[in-house]
């Protein structure tokens, strides 16, 4: 047994389990985040596919890459959103450097 | 891959419940025709590309064609019968040497006559005059473009497919077929380009309409979405890379009870080329002819015994009722996308 299995996807719908309110709210919840709004569904998926990577969900870069090819988005288009994550994720960090640098300034002689 | 190891193969399946379960589950078994809408004639297998998807294992040197024989046979059953829709398959319909004999005879019977033609014989004599012919008889195009990249469309068809197909859309359009306010119809096919569902029709075809006229000044009416069946090539393919038993699994958990409702072959008869019939284009290619005491060739048609048939099912029909279903006329359920 792996910690992360495949297969384990398909217990997504499952999560409610032992707090059925709770999961179906969230549920609900999802759907109305996820489905086309005002964006499209490629536009959702795509920014559904970064934040996958960024937050290294594999269950969550199989369904959306596989979402994505599904609407007709490109490799290209998947690996230029890839690289908005990385961006974001490397100036998010870098961003953190001001408290790094605000405390060793107080506290360095 | 002949079709008995098709079948073999498809049989074998352990990782999912069949589809015949899965409907006696829902108390919809067995699936019955409810009329003929469409008689969807495959006029035979020989066709000048060798797609890598294709269920029917078309390609230059298959040599089944239509008889004569059995285009008069559907003629007539044509004449006797209100059935709506004439669908002409292939391989490539047009190299058929009846087809445009057939055409004729077929237009004044004021049917929606369909031909699923690759386009890309439409630039080579002695097809070119099939351009005048669909117009001159009002036959609505219907045509395979699965990507509107021309490498990943090109991946799936051959190399310079694409640009064949974009050239003729555009001599197309040049004679009214797909532009607005004209009566000539001219739909695209997508399917995916590997080993996973189609997206929203809707979407899809607000995509395609959106890149085929900016980057190449394609006009077209409807896109018609088709998951593909792990039938004929793309079975090979779906083993050869290690995905038959995920795409299966794939299309079991997006199973659709609305999509059942609406399967194609309820409202399908598929005559292949020699007059055996079946229930759909892809039974036809694994040799699954309509049974259940249904007459099993057209030159037998019975149009009492034929239109409320027991439909034969096997796990390839997973395919058209998957996510939001499939048929030769594309999504068979409807969501509402962007």
């Amino acid at each position: 047994m792996n910690y992360y299995e495949p297969k384990d996807l398909a217990d997504f719908p499952n999560i409610a389990e032992w707090a059925t309110d709770q999961g179906n709210k969230f549920f609900e919840y999802y759907g109305a985040a996820t489905n086309a709004g005002k964006l499209t569904d490629r536009e959702k998926s795509l920014i559904a596919l970064t934040v996958a990577m960024t937050q290294n969900c594999p269950y969550c870069i199989d369904a959306y890459t596989i979402k994505c090819l599904s609407l007709g988005i490109s490799n290209e288009e998947m690996m230029e959103a890839a690289h908005v994550g990385a961006a974001m994720m490397a100036g998010v960090t870098l961003a953190h450097t001001t408290q790094m640098r605000k405390i060793i300034k107080k506290k360095e002689m | 891959m002949d079709t008995a190891e098709q079948l073999r193969i498809l049989g074998s399946l352990s990782c999912i419940p069949s589809l015949s379960r899965k409907i006696l589950e829902l108390d919809r078994y067995p699936l019955r025709a409810s009329g003929i809408e469409i008689l969807q004639i495959n006029v035979g297998r020989i066709c000048n590309l060798t797609c890598r998807h294709c269920h029917v294992n078309a390609g230059p040197k298959r040599t089944e064609t239509m008889p004569r024989i059995v285009l008069e046979k559907c003629l007539e059953i044509l004449k006797n019968f209100p059935i709506s829709t004439i669908d002409i398959t292939g391989g490539s319909p047009e190299m058929n040497p009846h087809l445009e004999w057939f055409i004729h005879e077929a237009a004044p019977l004021k049917r929606r006559m369909i031909v699923r033609s690759n386009l890309t014989l439409l630039q080579k004599e002695p097809y070119r005059r099939f351009i005048d012919i669909f117009k001159k008889q009002n036959v609505e195009i219907v045509t395979s473009l699965p990507d509107y990249l021309e490498a990943k469309s090109d991946r799936q068809r051959g190399a310079g497919v694409f640009r064949k197909v974009i050239e003729v859309m555009r001599e197309l359009n040049a004679c009214g077929y797909g532009m607005n306010g004209s009566h000539l119809f001219v739909n695209i096919v997508h399917n995916p380009v590997g080993a996973y569902l189609p997206g929203s029709q809707a979407a899809l075809e607000h995509e395609y309409r959106k890149r085929l006229l900016s980057e190449h000044g394609v006009h077209f009416n409807h896109l018609f979405c088709i998951t593909n069946l792990p039938v004929g090539r793309y079975l090979e393919y779906l083993i050869q890379s290690d995905n038959f038993e995920d795409y299966f699994d794939l299309l079991c958990h997006a199973f659709n009870p609305a999509a059942l409702t609406n399967v194609m072959c309820r409202t399908t008869l598929s005559v292949g080329w020699d007059g055996s019939l079946y229930d759909c284009d892809f039974n036809q290619m694994l040799n699954l002819m309509v049974n259940h005491s249904a007459p099993e060739n057209i030159m037998d048609f019975d149009m009492e015994r034929l239109k409320n048939r027991e439909i034969v099912v096997n796990n390839h029909c997973y395919g058209c009722v998957a996510g939001s279903g499939s048929s030769c006329q594309g999504a068979t359920t409807f969501t509402k996308n962007a």
